[in-house]
């Protein structure tokens, strides 16, 4: 039996929806600043507009809902789902406000595509944008990718068993530290360290390229935050070829891989624990990854011919399989060129480089390295223990952090998860079709909005039928969120209609 | 007489029937020879070359469009990116070309439109594979400027409402949590 939930169950999640509202608000204040101290007016309004519908939206959830009960699982799961949906949608007041887009839905499919970490843009005229709303852009991909609960959490949430629920609801089901709070605190830390590092990094090649000095660390810190949370916006419609430069892109290619690691891998670095790279799950899945559907979009690409040195597919194929895998969704060539000059297969295992994703409590999206180690880890065992005498005993184990034995419950969940997001891509990839695009481009961009990738091929523009935008939304939005607290949230609805 | 005349006039009109065609008959293949160098090429634009970029590759183009960004100079050469409202493209030109240019294109400037002929490539050998257009010339179309943002009068009278709104829940807030104390 399936029971209704209560008032006191509707006043729990409406008080953290609250909580989680003011502190995106509160995130506001940063552009609000920058267009205040570089005299951008029009801007500093649009924030200011935006703040403040979400400190009066968060504030009136708080005194209408204020309660004392903690949330139960459901309720972490649907405050996560929905704050995802309130974000996005509140995201967007500073864009609909700037007026470089065309309408409010464009609006919120960037905003959600930079909250996710996709990357996928309709912005109209990026090379004139004001620089705070170029700032708030890559913003949302650093609060994004950190997980809009972790901010939460990080500064306005209690340590509470609730605070815990909803960490896990956010795709998120492996603590660095013992507290929840401390490690989405710890994750904080980690990220503005690399923030800080990275952006020097990507400044001081931006002024050897020529950049002036200020440039160079506008665009370093943009695109750090973009790189580093595998999101892929950047401040110029050119996207990394605006560069020209191989010494940026090596260094966001180092970035990407950063950002895709686990942030336990991280922390364990952190303690100088260096043996675990090698011995890991997800990082030998991860190189072992790489390196197959690499060689298979260099030998599509070199069939073809496309590009006629080393360094030109060093530069355009091992970037973008990079840039793909990851889910980061730099691009150093246009989109019409995957379609025009890569041919099938590059770009085949070019979709499949970013229907994988990477570590599991990272940034990234996509299926992730620690289910498909355990699915072939699995898989291998099997055919292992066929091959056996039937009488020996034998125990499976693999190494994440510390070896784990693999139970067939991890196992279970690695294959449904693996399985929704086949059935995500693949839901995409028909719609796709249904709207007239060819197979293999609607599978490709259908794979790169469900896997927060961001890579386009062309279909993602203005012009495209708003039904479209709204299921890449959505893709974007159950994609990043790993669909427990999606399915949690409609399961919820259902109880609310259907419960006793 | 009148016989006569009436010949000359035919042969003349047959002489200038004659001159007629023979005139179209050299000049016609003579203007065909011309075409090339009279011809004004017309510019591409940025989508044609993405699109048509293995047929267009290492000819000699005409394209045009907004500097934007911000020049990025590179020893003895320099990195323009032109936006024609399309896709911007990068164009590798030579430093001497640098004096025409007097605004880049941002939030606070309208770019100098400029026009470069020179040799376009698919995948540059030079620049690791980019897609680029390396100048033989560059010509200013449009003087760029820098650009006013006139403040619209909608947005502070928005903000000063909904700051009114927000007021009365904080107040609202406080009140509740005095009532709870009590």
């Amino acid at each position: 039996m399936v029971l209704k939930p209560n008032l006191e169950d509707l006043k729990a999640i409406g008080y953290y929806l609250g909580k989680i509202i003011i502190g995106l608000g509160l995130t506001m204040l940063i552009p609000l600043v920058w267009a205040f101290i570089f005299a951008e007016f029009n801007p500093l309004y649009d924030f200011l507009i935006g703040f403040l519908i979400c400190l009066i939206l968060g504030n009136a959830l708080i005194l209408t809902c204020k309660t004392d009960k903690d949330l139960n699982w459901v309720g972490g799961m649907v405050v996560v789902s929905s704050s995802w949906l309130a974000a996005a949608v509140l995201g967007a007041i500073p864009f609909y406000l700037s007026g470089h887009w065309v309408s409010f839905l464009d609006c919120v499919f960037d905003s959600m595509s930079g909250f996710a970490t996709t990357g996928l843009v309709l912005v109209q005229d990026l090379d004139h944008i004001a620089r705070s709303v170029n700032l708030w852009r890559h913003l949302i991909m650093f609060i994004g990718g950190q997980g809009v609960v972790v901010v939460a959490l990080s500064f306005l949430v209690r340590g509470s068993a609730g605070a815990f629920r909803m960490y896990v609801g956010e795709a998120r089901d492996e603590k660095v530290l013992p507290n929840v709070v401390e490690t989405a605190r710890f994750i904080w830390l980690v990220s503005i360290v690399y923030l800080i590092l990275g952006t020097f990094a990507l400044a001081v090649v931006g002024r050897y390229e020529g950049m002036s000095w200020a440039n160079a660390f506008f665009h370093g810190a943009c695109v750090f935050m973009a790189a580093f949370d595998t999101g892929g916006f950047a401040p110029q419609s050119q996207n990394i070829l605006y560069y020209h430069s191989l010494a940026y892109e090596v260094i966001t290619i180092v970035i990407m891989i950063l950002g895709s690691l686990n942030f336990k891998l991280h922390y364990t670095l952190w303690l100088r624990r260096k043996k675990e790279i090698v011995t890991n799950i997800e990082t030998r899945t991860f190189f072992m990854t790489i390196m197959l559907t690499f060689f298979l979009t260099a030998v599509g690409l070199a069939k073809l011919g496309v590009y006629p040195d080393a360094l030109g597919m060093f530069r355009k194929g091992f970037y973008h399989l990079i840039s793909g895998h990851t889910g980061t969704g730099y691009q150093t060539i246009y989109a019409r060129q995957f379609i025009n000059e890569w041919g099938a297969l590059a770009l085949f295992s070019l979709t499949i480089a970013m229907a994988l994703g990477g570590c599991v409590c990272s940034t990234t999206g996509g299926i992730k390295m620690l289910r498909i180690g355990v699915v072939f880890k699995a898989l291998y065992n099997d055919i292992k223990r066929v091959m056996l005498p039937e009488a020996g005993v034998f125990i499976e184990k693999y190494h994440h952090i510390k070896d784990v034995v693999m139970e067939g419950n991890q196992v279970r969940s690695a294959v449904l998860i693996f399985l929704c997001y086949l059935g995500l891509y693949a839901l995409g990839g028909v719609i796709g079709m249904f709207f007239g695009y060819p197979a293999l481009d609607s599978l490709f961009e259908s794979t790169s909005a469900a896997a927060n990738v961001g890579l386009t091929c062309g279909i993602t523009q203005v012009a495209m039928p708003a039904l479209l935008k709204v299921v890449y939304i959505l893709q974007m939005w159950i994609g990043r969120l790993e669909f427990m607290s999606v399915f949690v949230l409609i399961g919820f609805f259902a109880a609310f209609v259907r419960g006793k | 007489m009148k016989k006569s005349q009436k010949s000359k006039v035919k042969s003349q009109k047959y002489n200038l029937k004659l001159k007629i065609i023979c005139f179209c008959f050299i000049v016609f293949p003579f203007s065909f020879f011309l075409f090339p160098f009279c011809y004004a090429q017309t510019a591409v634009s940025s989508t044609e070359l993405i699109e048509r970029a293995k047929e267009l590759n290492g000819q000699e183009v005409l394209y045009e469009g907004e500097l934007i960004g911000e020049v990025m100079t590179r020893g003895e050469y320099s990195w323009l990116n032109l936006n024609d409202g399309q896709n911007a493209i990068g164009i590798w030109a030579g430093n001497n070309f640098l004096n025409l240019i007097s605004f880049a294109g941002d939030y606070n400037h309208k770019g100098d439109w400029l026009q470069v002929k020179g040799v376009f490539s698919r995948a540059c050998q030079v620049h690791g594979s980019d897609l680029d257009i390396h100048a033989q010339s560059i010509n200013l179309i449009r003087r760029g400027r820098a650009v006013r943002h006139k403040l619209v009068p909608l947005k502070p009278r928005q903000a000063i409402i909904l700051s009114g709104v927000f007021l009365c829940l904080l107040i609202g807030r406080l009140l509740s949590r005095k009532l709870k104390k009590k």
